[in-house]
């Protein structure tokens, strides 16, 4: 989550959802909370229930607005236009929380006298290029101090050496971009020097100044143009969070997919960040960010990562072009102020911990074991890698892209379109039958016998069925005992992957290959449960790490860059403190102070509420008695308070470093932000983020509307995956009049696996539907639980009909924008089946990220689809009508 | 069995068992923090082995299950209404096609409840099981056992709630059981263990009711008039119900009675007259016989 990460130094969630009962207010947008988290929705009630005022912005009226105090409709999308006037209240009224945001933010920063800003650009920074679609960021740099260090001026020369260096060949550089967005998960991006700083905040190149004039057209009147939202519910929003926020009263946010789910998902976290340090609420208790994650461990497989361009604990991957040696690869980030400047003992660590005694100094601890990346390898490019031929196999474990991931069309070809497809599942899912029952089946696109594809279908364990640990929105690791064995022959990840590993290399035993080095050299020794699979414990241990004695760690900052400790993550560290599993604590909070230390463990070193060293004013003590949190016992000479302090415990508040310090030597008294490089979080991101140092409203790909707030009309880094099965419907176009967005019903699990397959939740929401306002079924004729077929230049899909006063037409100026809501939860099998809305999604990345906008345009006519071979007929004629040009056509 | 109609302070004495039975227990549902996720729909079906029953996209809001019966012990009753009150709710389509030229708040409310099973204090199902097959049990409430229940459905036409049925496919009555097996092991019964948000608050009834009536005074302290009890009232038609609710609107808006009576209260009565009618009877009869003679 770069949205975070590049604000505030580590990608996940700033506070716990506990904690939101301490809110005064909570805003809830990009997010249907109470169905889609609603056991985490429990403390917005009991904040609710202690007076807190809730506010639910969202393009739908949902189960989560039913219960607030306001519902903020919005157009999808939309979300930085509506938050930026919201930055753009607090700063021209001077509602600012002032002494929070010259300590704490770099507001005070000097920026380069190059930089431009998108009101010079007509909605681009500087630094763009054109071609290349993408931004080279040294103009966003901090102007360096007046006087330079030896150590600022080397780098300064290096920098000049690497522009010069990525003029020339421009690959690298998008190679090196792509695989540094992700990273910011526990570490912000290097800057160079903390910076010429002007704490009066006059200058005119100065972060708060610069802030103040690119958001200052974003005003009520055009979050009513842009968003459909009138001034008067404006200011209602503005008025609750400005009250509940200051010294006495502190507001939180939470998002969810709402946000991350877009080609500008990232830069909306951003704005929300942005907005939440102005206000002061970044660090103190019932406030925060609270980063709704979308399934049971997600944080934990961003932590972990599932990802293409990140290793355990957001190291980046290493990059073919960039990290030929250990010493490269971690050259960007060593030695910068912070604890991210440890970066080389988190590494090493991890080396170890793969490798084991394989991995010494001499041979840089089997660095060059790892795999490299060479450019985008995320999960979208990969599949149309699949349809070119490139990509011959593939594991689906956790997933059904057939029906959760946009456009399944592309997924289904590209599958089809393998060697070999591995699915590991507890139903039989439309990912591992689409070769005889998918929607392309039907039309005649694709055919059976014509489908090279060998299927491996592979029955899983369930959650009861196996022990392990999920890593939960708060980034609470929460241990789970196995309830019963598995049936059959079903398997745990753990089982599978071990057993996998330990066939590959009993077949490739003997092998003098240096290829098969890196796996043959693994430690790939675990005690063995009762079942003959490893013993999950153990393998949290060596996440956990083990230090020269072989015993369990504690805390990351007994971990050594000498070889002398291994460690599977670092910044999970402490979870197997003495030798116990401190992710399986259950104390009930009713049992505990109000923080709860012993329910679970949350990284990193069991902090409930990051940047805590915030809920302190500069000097230490608490900004009020009613939010007091941490703070500094003078006495002791200790930071010291309800949760473990996000700070280094001894240091004073009126510490200054010395010059030329490096890692957390160099964190001042005053730099509550320990993982960034300069101790602050970050208003401007001179660094990090691929499209912009400031959140800048863009329109989604496929829009109705014309961006008025610039005339660049779409995020000019998205990234667009291009193949003739993912054709983009024209902005503005009257053939696809609408708008559309996906969403999740409570009853549902994500793709439907888990929840289609089962009588007691298919029987809660029988069918896929579809939700329209009144004003748009009497516009195109459709009545209430008839069908209606939805539109796209990809595909069209049919689903029942409800109208609904939920649905609202928005008026954005003249003219009224209609909303189309989706569930996504149905394909072809289970009890109660239907067509995949996510079929419709088109694939237009977020150049961060890389995950799709879930919005788009459509149109929407009464009637079942046509069927066979007429369904693609029908949708070409669309096409035709909306003049995209057909595949082999485009130039 | 006691007493068919008014206040009754111990339930389960007026049932017969002895003093040292434990405090009766029920079901508060705060309908205010409801959250509609159906947690108690799927809970109660899990741990009472309860069939689905059927799959019909209703088009009624988000409610699919539709109603109280025989396979579904909780219901949770969605209705979307206007914010500003036109008249009768609505569970279908909005009527009407227009709305205000500017969009605003949704300018609707959408309220919901999850129902249950009363656990009335005169219990008419139970009054009139001709088999024995209902019974009170020591907690209070009211039980079917279904290898007792020969399927007449007396006890259909009884419930004033309109809550216990029979199933089709079986041809017993099934309804709540407030989870009498989980409660004989001092456990909470399923629906509330599972509702995330407390609206389903299970506990002695004595100590449910102060609560429910500090929360109704919170709730109006804060401006929100429209709260009200419903089942609280130990003097209401049914004696009070065992499992009561706090609403946010009329008792009608959710489907639920607004005046429910036991139709048994006037069984005492009914009894009395069929024992004049019948000594009438018997008196004429003796009076023609006794003039034939004559």
């Amino acid at each position: 989550m770069p949205g975070l990460g590049t604000s505030f130094g580590r990608g996940g969630a700033t506070t716990n959802l506990q904690d939101l009962s301490n809110a005064d207010c909570i805003l809830i947008e990009g997010s249907n909370m109470a169905e889609a988290h609603p056991v985490g929705f429990q403390w917005v009630m009991e904040a609710k229930r202690r007076g807190a005022t809730v506010i639910h912005v969202d393009p739908r009226f949902t189960r989560t607005s039913a219960v607030a105090d306001q519902h903020v409709p919005i157009r999808a999308g939309s979300d930085i236009a509506f938050l930026g006037a919201l930055v753009n209240h607090v700063l021209s009224n001077d509602l600012d929380f002032r002494e929070y945001v010259v300590a704490y933010t770099n507001a005070a920063n000097v920026i380069d006298e190059d930089f431009q800003d998108t009101e010079e650009l007509e909605g681009l920074f500087s630094g763009y290029d054109p071609e290349a679609g993408q931004y080279d960021p040294i103009t966003w740099r901090y102007r360096p101090p007046a006087e330079m260090t030896d150590q600022e001026r080397q780098r300064a020369e290096e920098l000049e050496d690497e522009e010069r260096r990525d003029q020339e060949g421009s690959r690298h550089q998008e190679s090196h971009q792509a695989a540094r967005s992700e990273s910011h998960g526990s570490g912000g991006a290097p800057v160079s020097w903390k910076g010429l700083r002007d704490e009066t905040l006059q200058h005119p190149s100065c972060v708060f100044q610069i802030l103040k004039r690119h958001y200052a057209r974003y005003t009520p009147e055009m979050v009513r143009d842009v968003c459909g939202i009138e001034p008067e519910q404006f200011r209602r929003v503005a008025d609750a969070l400005t009250r509940n926020s200051g010294r006495e009263r502190t507001t939180a946010f939470c998002y969810a997919v709402g946000w991350t789910q877009h080609s500008v998902g990232a830069q909306m976290i951003r704005t929300a960040s942005i907005l939440q340090l102005l206000l002061g609420n970044i660090g103190r208790p019932g406030g925060g960010i609270m980063a709704l994650r979308g399934h049971a461990s997600i944080q934990g497989s961003t932590d972990i990562p599932t990802l293409f361009n990140i290793l355990p604990g957001y190291l980046p991957m290493p990059n073919a072009a960039h990290h030929q040696s250990l010493d490269a690869w971690v050259a960007d980030d060593e030695g910068k102020a912070g604890f991210w400047g440890n970066v080389r003992s988190y590494a090493v660590s991890l080396l170890k911990s793969y490798w084991g005694d394989a991995a010494t100094a001499d041979n840089d601890f089997c660095f060059d074991y790892l795999p490299r990346v060479t450019g985008d390898h995320s999960t979208y490019t990969t599949v149309k890698a699949m349809i070119e031929g490139r990509c011959k196999g593939y594991f689906v474990v956790g997933e059904n892209p057939a029906v959760g991931s946009s456009n399944g069309k592309m997924q289904r070809l590209g599958m089809a379109n393998l060697d070999w497809l591995v699915v590991r599942d507890l139903q039989l899912i439309e990912s591992a039958t689409f070769w005889k029952d998918g929607p392309e089946i039907e039309t005649g696109e694709l055919v059976t016998e014509r489908i090279g594809t060998e299927v491996f279908f592979l029955p899983a364990a369930s959650h009861v069925e196996k022990a392990g640990s999920f890593t939960q929105t708060q980034r609470m690791l929460q241990w789970r005992d196995q309830a019963v064995a598995p049936p059959g022959d079903c398997q745990s990840e753990l089982q599978f992957y071990f057993d996998l590993g330990r066939r590959i290399r009993a077949r490739l035993a003997g092998s003098t290959d240096e290829r098969d080095r890196p796996l043959l050299d693994l430690a790939w020794d675990y005690p063995l449960d009762a079942e003959g699979g490893p013993e999950p414990e153990s393998v949290l241990r060596e996440i956990n790490g083990t230090g020269p004695d072989g015993a369990a760690l504690s805390a990351y900052t007994e971990l050594r860059a000498d070889g002398s400790t291994a460690c599977g993550c670092w910044i999970y560290c402490g979870v197997y403190a003495d030798e116990a599993n401190q992710a399986r604590r259950r104390k009930p909070h009713w049992e505990q102070d109000q923080v709860a230390a012993e329910w679970g463990w949350v990284w990193p070193a069991n902090r409930r509420i990051l940047y805590n060293r915030a809920s302190a004013a500069p000097d230490g003590t608490p900004w009020s008695e009613r939010k007091r949190y941490v703070w500094w016992d003078a006495e002791a000479r200790r930071w010291t308070g309800a949760d473990v302090p996000d700070f280094v415990p001894d240091r004073a508040p009126d510490f200054v470093p010395e010059e030329g310090a490096t890692g957390p030597d160099a964190i001042g008294g005053r730099d509550p932000f320990v993982m960034q490089t300069d101790g602050k979080a970050w208003l401007f991101a001179p660094l990090g983020l691929a499209d912009g140092p400031m959140p800048t409203h863009y329109e989604p790909a496929e829009s109705p509307v014309r961006n008025p707030l610039y005339g660049q009309q779409s995020n000019p880094t998205r990234k667009q995956v291009r193949s003739p099965a993912n054709p983009l419907n024209p902005s503005w176009s009257e053939v696809y009049p609408y708008v559309f967005t996906t969403y999740r019903l409570t009853e549902h699990h994500t793709a439907g696996g888990m929840s289609r397959t089962l009588p007691y939740l298919t029987e809660l929401q029988p069918e896929p539907f579809c939700e329209v306002s009144p004003r748009l079924a009497a516009e195109r004729g459709l009545e209430h639980l008839g069908w209606a077929t939805i539109v796209t230049s990809r595909t069209a899909i049919e689903a029942r009909v409800i109208v609904t006063d939920r649905l609202r037409s928005l008026r954005l100026g003249d003219r009224f924008v209609e909303q189309i809501g989706l569930p996504y939860h149905w394909g072809g099998n289970g009890i109660t089946t239907g067509d995949s809305p996510n079929d419709l999604v088109n694939l237009t990345l977020d150049p961060n990220v890389y995950i799709q906008d879930k919005v788009g345009t459509c149109d929407i006519r009464p009637g079942r689809r046509p069927r066979g071979p007429a369904l693609p007929a029908y949708v070409a004629d669309y096409r035709r009508r909306a003049g995209i040009p057909e595949a082999g056509e485009e130039t | 069995m006691g007493s068919l109609w008014g206040g009754l302070d111990d339930v389960q004495a007026d049932a017969g068992y002895d003093a040292d039975h434990p405090p009766r227990m029920g079901f508060f549902t705060d309908t205010s923090v409801c959250i509609g996720c159906k947690a108690c729909e799927v809970a109660c079906k899990e741990w009472n082995d309860v069939p689905d029953d059927g799959y019909l996209l209703t088009g009624m809001s988000y409610d699919n299950t539709q109603e109280l019966g025989a396979s579904t012990w909780r219901h949770v009753a969605f209705v979307e209404k206007p914010a500003v009150d036109l008249g009768m709710p609505t569970v279908g389509p909005p009527r009407d096609a227009d709305q205000s030229a500017a969009s605003g708040d949704a300018g609707i409310r959408w309220l919901m409840s999850s129902d249950v099973c009363k656990h009335c204090t005169h219990a008419g199902c139970l009054d009139v099981c001709p088999t024995g097959a209902l019974f009170r049990t020591e907690f209070g409430t009211v039980v079917v056992q279904p290898d007792v229940c020969n399927g007449c459905g007396y006890c259909v036409s009884a419930c004033p709630y309109g809550v216990i049925d029979l199933r089709k496919d079986d041809g017993r009555a099934f309804k709540c059981t407030l989870c009498y097996d989980r409660l004989k092991d001092g456990q909470t019964p399923a629906c509330a263990q599972a509702c995330p948000t407390e609206s389903i608050q299970f506990g002695e009834l004595d100590e449910l009711r102060e609560r429910a009536d500090r929360r109704l005074a919170e709730l109006h302290e804060r401006g929100v008039d429209v709260a009200r009890l419903y089942g609280r009232d130990p003097e209401d038609g049914v004696g009070g119900d065992g499992a009561f609710f706090l609403l946010l609107d009329e008792p009608e808006v959710y489907g639920l009675p607004p005046d429910p009576v036991v139709p048994t209260r006037t069984l005492g009565s009914v009894w009395k007259h069929v024992g004049y009618a019948a000594a009438a009877v018997a008196g004429l009869g003796v009076a023609a016989f006794s003039g034939r003679r004559r």
